[in-house]
């Protein structure tokens, strides 16, 4: 059993593990504060914690991971999913799943002191909500108190500083950004409501503990329809120097940029689609002219320009930390310099 | 919110307009008048109505309570921003429908994006009938104003800057409607757009008119849109006046039906700074109006004066590109009794030097590449398709025939016999918003 799982990483203590199984017995998810059309001033208000400090879900509540995760500042992730019982999800194939009314979408974002240690010292930022009423999906942003015991609604967005080790051992300064509801829009929006983005079939298709999550989602009644395993997609993790580079690239693309650069998404006037099936090269930035980058251009002519990664717009933007230059635009204030360098090689090698 | 709020708010806004008594507010205290009227009336006649005004003042939480105000308004209403400087560090946006943003005056009411620290843009708007009026933006660290998939936007006085004048590192666009449907632009100024000042891309149904673009690269531009009309502009001091651009591998293209016409384009003098890779980066300084690909482009009763390189310019999208739904040519262009006086005297850049190369100095108010799709080089061009002229007398022009020129410059010379090219078509309807007929 495992509550808190970050980057694949688990914690699993005994002592964490009897508060948890005594926790689930008794804490419930208040369905009514999810149905309601105004957000929860507090997040304990939902119910979806047995002991929200330690990310210890309530009863139906399920903790998952993503194969390939967004990157945000460096931030630990923990994701869980609430599905009222006797509501089943239905797979599908390209798109995230279909979720039934009443589900919940959860997603804490945290830091580790030391980000080489991320067990240990962790501060609770900023827990996120998706919310799936009649009217479609609800996004809101919990912003977590000094105590780590709760965290409160926050519309309008705030700046927190972060200071951290990072993965070299050196200091990282990060001004952590929590978006305002309508950011939360600005990658959430697909045709213009508010759709989640992570939970897709390839993107679960991993182990989870000792189990498959999809088959996991199955077996504990959540997710329907769903086909051979060997037949449910798979993303490429981006971090798995045993995949091909043109996997590892595409895939990594398709989770940071393709919410918005694809068709109906928030980018699609720029023509860039970095969806993981787009098979036109031009359209996936391969020689491909920008239209509207402005300076987001840094004088280069292309996207992607084969063999020069100096010389791609793509990178430049990725390494830009100017909000007029930097992509994506929003969650984030530090590079992803092991990114980068994986895709710099990547297009070194294109040809 | 009560009634009592929303009948009094607007008579305390009257009445403090009063009160300052100046003259170049009284037409702004008429409108404030009518509005307090209506809302009378509204407050009388429907108890529960949800047109709720929310005031805002500068200060340090002003940000804060903007763009929270720009999350919780409920459809209807009207967000007042008083006269003052605003200081936002991350870029605002609404996505709630039937909203008015409204200042003191694009001089007055200034939002500054100086300290910018996140956000493509200072303002994102994402929903249908939007009315922004009377504020400036000033500074944004990527785009001023940009308007996404929005149906019925309005942007009315409003000013975009960037105060450190013509820089690369300044945002591409001013004004920035983008993927929308009927996009009014009018009495609005943008200054210092490292792209375009006032930008319609892949949009239906605009206007934009009575407005003022000065030292930006490109003053208004219209790409990938149909059904414009672009009209009473000034448009002065820009590295080119006004672009009509069609683009490949975009996901609206076909440009079409765009009348510019009674615009002042003059002396537009400013050195390109945009950031190289954009394609506005080959517009020479000096380029009056430039048509690039697109169908039925109506050029009329503009003043064009003192463009260094060329007044007119008609050419075919000049770079490679892979793309079987995109035609790279201009069809169908009619250029018609503008007033040309000056320019082509100082013709610069790579496309100001092939067009003196071929055409000389000073260079004839009117060029065109030439260009046509090789079966029409071989046979002929319909006459729905066709590049028309009818000037006044002494107006000067150049057809390069690049074609020709580039197999065998020897013995191709320039056809400038303006009369060969006299007709006209039939012109596009003017562009009607439906906002206008309700607001």
């Amino acid at each position: 059993m495992s509550n808190i799982a970050h980057g694949g990483r688990v914690i699993c203590t005994a002592a964490l593990m009897l508060v948890a199984m005594f926790g689930q017995l008794f804490a419930q998810v208040n369905d009514e504060a999810i149905r309601a059309n105004k957000p929860a001033r507090m997040l304990s208000d939902y119910g979806l914690f047995a002991d929200p400090g330690k990310q210890i879900p309530s009863q139906n509540v399920h903790p998952y991971d993503l194969i390939t995760p967004l990157f945000t500042d460096y931030a630990s992730k923990y994701r869980f999913v609430y599905v009222p019982p006797g509501r089943r999800v239905n797979y599908t194939d390209r798109e995230v799943f279909d979720f039934p009314v009443g589900t919940v979408l959860v997603k804490t974002f945290a830091y580790p002191a030391d980000l080489r240690k991320p067990e240990q010292n962790v501060r609770l930022i900023e827990t996120r909500l998706l919310i799936r009423q009649d009217t479609g999906w609800r996004a809101w942003a919990y912003v977590w108190n000094e105590q780590g015991n709760d965290a409160k609604l926050k519309l309008a967005g705030k700046r927190l500083a972060v200071d951290v080790t990072g993965w070299d051992g050196n200091p990282l300064s990060i001004d952590y950004a929590v978006p305002n509801a309508n950011q939360c829009k600005g990658c959430h929006a697909l045709n213009k409501s508010i759709t989640p983005i992570g939970p897709n079939a390839r993107n679960l298709n991993r182990e989870y503990g000792s189990q498959n999550q999809i088959e996991a989602w199955v077996a504990k009644g959540l997710l329907f329809d769903v086909p051979p395993i060997g037949d449910v997609p798979r993303a490429v993790d981006w971090t798995d120097a045993s995949a091909s580079l043109d996997g590892r690239a595409r895939s990594y693309l398709d989770v940071n940029c393709a919410h918005c650069h694809r068709d109906g998404g928030a980018a699609s006037n720029s023509g860039l689609f970095l969806t993981d099936d787009e098979s036109n090269a031009q359209s996936w930035g391969y020689l491909k002219r920008p239209v509207a980058a402005g300076r987001g251009s840094g004088g280069l002519e292309y996207d992607i320009e084969p063999g020069s990664p100096e010389r791609s717009i793509l990178l430049f933007r990725m390494k830009s930390l100017d909000p007029g230059i930097m992509m994506p635009e929003l969650g984030r204030s530090t590079v992803h310099s092991e990114a980068i360098t994986m895709l710099e090689a990547w297009i070194d090698q294109m040809e | 919110m009560n009634n009592f709020h929303v009948c009094c708010l607007p008579v305390i806004s009257m009445v403090s307009l009063y009160r300052t008594g100046q003259k170049e507010e009284l037409s702004v205290t008429g409108t404030y008048t009518a509005i307090a009227a209506t809302l009378l009336l509204i407050g009388i006649g429907t108890p529960l109505q949800a047109a709720d005004i929310i005031n805002l003042t500068p200060g340090p939480d002003a940000a804060e309570q903007l763009q929270e105000a720009l999350i919780t308004a409920e459809p209807g209403s009207t967000i007042n921003m008083a006269a003052g400087k605003y200081e936002i560090s991350d870029g605002l946006s609404l996505d709630v429908a039937d909203i008015t943003i409204r200042g003191a005056g694009m001089d007055k009411t200034i939002l500054s994006f100086a300290n910018q620290k996140g956000g493509g843009e200072g303002l994102l708007i994402t929903s249908d009938n939007v009315l922004l009026e009377d504020f400036a933006i000033e500074d944004s660290k990527g785009d001023g104003i940009k308007s996404k998939a929005a149906d019925q936007i309005t942007y009315r006085r409003i000013r975009v800057t960037w105060s450190g004048g013509p820089k690369e590192t300044n945002g591409a666009y001013g004004i920035y409607p983008v993927e929308s449907k009927n996009v009014l632009v009018e009495d609005s100024l943008v200054t210092g757009a490292s792209d375009a000042g006032i930008y319609v891309g892949q949009s239906e149904n605009i206007i934009v008119r009575n407005s003022t673009a000065t030292h930006n690269v490109a003053g208004i531009e219209i790409e990938n849109s149909k059904y414009a009309d672009v009209y009473g502009n000034t448009v002065t001091h820009n590295t080119g006046g006004i672009l009509v651009f069609d683009l490949p591998n975009l996901p609206i293209m076909g440009g079409h039906s765009v009348r510019v016409f009674d615009n002042k384009i003059v002396d537009n003098d400013t050195p390109n700074f945009a950031p190289e890779g954009n394609i506005v980066g080959m517009v020479a300084k000096g380029t009056g109006i430039m048509v690039m690909a697109n169908r039925n482009v109506h050029v009329f009763g503009n003043e064009l004066r003192n463009n260094g390189t060329v007044h007119v310019l008609i050419a075919t999208y000049p770079n490679e590109f892979d793309d079987d739904n995109y035609t790279p040519h201009p069809r169908a262009v009619v250029i018609r009794d503008n007033v040309y006086e000056g320019g082509g005297d100082d013709p610069t850049g790579e496309v100001g030097d092939i067009i003196a190369g071929v055409a000389g100095t000073p260079v004839p108010n009117i060029v065109w590449d030439g260009v046509v799709p090789l079966t029409e080089w071989i046979t002929w061009t319909a006459a729905d398709n066709r590049i028309y002229v009818d000037e006044a007398d002494g107006t000067t022009f150049a057809n390069l025939k690049m074609i020709q020129n580039t197999l065998y410059p020897w013995s191709t010379s320039p056809d400038r016999n303006i009369a060969g090219y006299a007709g006209g078509l039939e012109e596009p309807k003017a562009v009607v918003m439906p906002q206008l007929q309700t607001q």
